[in-house]
This record gives C-alpha cells, structure tokens and sequence, in this order.
C-alpha cells in the first residue's frame, strides 16, 4: 500500500505513541526525527494546520494527531492484535479516558513542569494525583484485573496514558515527589513497570534523564 | 429487551446536539431529560462523577459521556441507517481530524467572541475564528456535505454551531453568509432533512438566552460559570509544544 513514515520527537509522549502501535502490530516504518525549533518541509506540508509532531504518513497520505492515527493504525492493520476493544461500550470506555489522558492529567503535568515556585506547584500537583487516583480505579475497570487497560495485551488506554511515563518518571525525580506508589496507586505501579519494559515500548519511551536534562533548558526560568 | 437510550442534556448545548442529530437521523428512540445546570441531577452526577458534565447519553442503564464519544457510540452501536463514517480507514482519519478540529476550534473561538470582556480579545478571537472557517469551507469544497452525499461525522459535530451564529454575529458584528457563503450554503441543506431539523434548536431562542445570561452574569458571578459549561467541554491541548 505505500512506505510508512512516522514523523517525530523523541521527548513528545504524543510522538512515541504511533511507534508503540506500529511496533504491536509488527509493522515496519521509518523514523524521522524533527527538529522542532526547525520544522522540516516534509512536516510542514503534512500537517499545514496544527504543524505539530506526531505525523503517520501512508503512502504518501499524511494522518495527523496521536489518538486518529491510532485508530487508523488499528483500522488499517486490523488483523494484528486491536488496539481498541471490540464492544462498542467498552471502545467508549477507552476513548474516555484516552481524552481524560490528554485533556486533564496531560495539562496538569504542563502546569507542574512550567512552575516556576513551590507555590504554583500545588495546584497542577494536586490535580495530577486525583488523576492517579482515577486512573488507578479505572485500570481495575477497564483491565478487569489483566496486566493492562486493554486487558492482557496493551492497548488503546495504555498506549495513551502511558506515554506520559517519561515525563511523570521526570517530574518525580526533579520535583523529589512520588506521583506513583505503592500505597496510594499499587496497581498502577506494577502496571508502568510492565508497561515501560514492554517490548513495544522500552526502545521509544526516553530516559528520565535525557528528559531532565531537556526539561531543565526548555523550562528553565529566563536569564 | 427493548433497548433504554436517556439523553441527558441542555437545550442550549451545541455538544448535546450533536448527540440528538446522531440518534435523530438513525431513528433511535429516547427519551430526552432536561438538566438545571445550576441544580444537577443525581442521575447526571451519577453518570458522569468524573466531569458532572451533560451530554451524557444512557444505554441500557450505562453511562457514556464526552460528546465525540457518544457520537462515535451511537455509530458503532446502531451503524445503519445513516452511516457517519466512511467504510476505509483513511476517510476515517480524515473524519476524526476535522471533527477534531471542529470540536477544538469552533467553540473555543466562538466563546471567546461573545464571552470576551475585551474589545482587543474579541478581535483576536473573531480573527481565529474566521481562519477556522475558511478552512472548513476549503474541506467542504464542493461537495454536498463534509460527509460526502449524505452528512457525516463531522456534518454532525459542527451543524450544531449554527444554532450560535446568531451569537457570534451579533457580539462579533459580522454575517455568517456574507463571510462564508459556502458554510451558510452546507447549512441550508443539512436543514432540508427534517431529522436534522427536529434536533436543532431555534437560533433566536439561543441569542435572547446568551444575552439574558449575560446581563445576569453582570450582577452574578456563578451564572458566568453554567454559561461556560455549556459551552466547553474539556479542552484538548497538544502540550509540549516546543
């Protein structure tokens, strides 16, 4: 049907999603890096509107935002293992906490890596661990009690919500705060510890360190 | 077992339309329930612990919230008649982008239009707002509907808007027809179906609420806060936008 590219970062949770996808399905591709202070021609002109990483472009034909190139991953390649369930109910489950993923926990680990004092810490901090909470719930909902959201293979919730590790592992260590543990969210430690060393997952998900390191020049206070 | 489908929405809510217009043209029965926004049902809350947000749509007793979501629901759940998505996946991915888009854009501008405090804020936002719908009327192009001959999954996220422009017009000082004809064009047909008509509601009636609202708003701070709820949903942001 056409080469596979995937346009990325390698900092961009969004970005290593596509890639924990392809990888499920066994499906090859090739990487190419962005530089996002100098956005190639190639990105530019497939993604013209939002010019954002990450980008799938099959054949040609670019798809655009993390949680539709997902579903046309699945859709595409739908004899490899699925990635959303296949109860119409359950997929809506998915999909909720897909956006909640996005929308609520996503903006609260933004809030907590710009804050630039302890004060406008607490808020993003709080609001992060009520997300834990829920997400802790919800992998007890959605998994019924397998290893992953998607039960016992990853799928469209863990792919999602996972990709965000990186960062919360950053966070955790620069902001000398635990956002996972064992009292509070147990399951959803044995869940990202599975989840990270994931065959699928532990090539494309960064190093804390790299990601600390990257933190400190990209949200560093001004000069 | 007959099937039990409970909508509960605003009348007002353009995200709860779009609900309404997914079941109204796949001829789902439901009954409708009315929610006070400022006095929340228990049955809302009860759906809907993690947002206490409307639409949600109950089927068989289980809640579904988000408005995309429940429309992707209705279409995986009663596919036929009226199809909202095309048959292959990158048609797909094309239907989710702009919907979206739409879900992303639209309101948010919209909102800022009439919401805002500033004329400068205003500005801004009518100007995004402009650039949204030129490229929504660049995608339509010359087709009948974003669906192709028949409406689709992005018809029936964005028509609802339609219900606000008497909104955006008037705070905005500006016609929806005059600067996008095309737009106003796709509407009138989408209007010629009488399911989607029995599913919108009567622009007027949303003005004269969004102008008694802010005149209350004035003298009432917590009236500001339903009249935004209304008009958002949880906002989708890509972050880590070096």
């Amino acid at each position: 049907m056409g080469e596979l590219k995937v346009l990325g970062f390698w900092a961009s949770p969004f970005a290593i999603r596509p890639r924990i996808a392809l990888s499920l399905k066994s499906i090859d591709y090739e990487y190419i890096e962005e530089n996002l202070r100098a956005k190639s021609d190639l990105l530019l002109k497939s993604n013209p509107m939002h010019k954002k990483v990450p980008v799938l472009l099959h054949g040609g034909r670019p798809i655009c935002e993390s949680p539709v190139i997902l579903q046309y991953i699945d859709e595409q390649w739908s004899s490899g293992p699925s990635i959303l369930p296949s109860h119409p109910y359950d997929r809506a489950i998915a999909r909720f906490w897909a956006a909640y993923a996005d929308d609520k926990f996503g903006l609260a680990l933004e809030g907590l890596l710009k804050a630039q004092s302890e004060e406008a810490k607490i808020e993003p901090l709080g609001q992060m661990k009520a997300g834990l909470e829920l997400f802790e719930k919800a992998l007890k909902d959605c998994g019924k009690g397998e290893a992953f959201y998607g039960g016992e293979r990853i799928g469209f919730v863990d792919i999602v919500f996972g990709s965000n590790l990186g960062w919360v592992r950053a966070v955790e260590s620069m902001g000398q705060v635990k956002l996972l543990d064992e009292e509070r969210t147990p399951g959803l430690v044995g869940w990202a510890e599975r989840f990270c060393s994931h065959e699928a997952v532990k090539d494309v998900m960064p190093e804390t360190e790299k990601l600390i390191e990257f933190a400190k020049k990209v949200f560093s206070k001004p000069a | 077992m007959a099937d039990e489908v409970t909508l509960l929405d605003f009348w007002a809510s353009p995200f709860g339309m779009r609900v309404r217009l997914a079941l109204s043209l796949k001829g789902v029965n439901y009954t409708y329930r009315e929610e006070d926004l400022r006095n929340k049902s228990p049955l809302l809350l009860k759906s809907n612990p993690v947002h206490k947000k409307i639409p949600v749509l109950i089927h068989n007793a289980n809640p579904i919230s988000e408005s995309l979501i429940i429309v992707q629901y209705i279409e995986d759940t009663w596919p036929t008649p009226s199809p909202l998505l095309p048959t292959d996946p990158y048609s797909r991915a094309k239907a989710r982008f702009w919907a979206d888009f739409v879900d992303k854009k639209v309101y948010d501008c919209g909102r800022r239009i009439w919401a805002s405090k500033s004329e400068g804020d205003r500005d801004v936002a009518k100007s995004e707002f402009f650039e949204c719908f030129h490229l929504l009327e660049s995608e339509l192009g010359e087709r009948r509907f974003f669906g192709g001959e028949e409406m689709g999954f992005v018809d029936v996220v964005f028509l609802p808007f339609w219900t606000w422009f008497r909104v955006y017009e008037e705070f905005g000082g500006f016609r929806v027809g005059v600067e996008f004809p095309k737009v106003m064009e796709w509407v009138e047909r989408c209007l010629e179906v009488e399911k989607v008509r029995e599913a919108m509601v009567d622009p007027e009636k949303v003005y004269e609420f969004v102008v008694q609202m802010r005149r209350k708003c004035l003298a009432d701070d917590t009236l500001h806060d339903v009249l935004l709820t209304i008009t958002t949903e949880p906002t989708r942001k890509d972050i880590y936008s070096f």
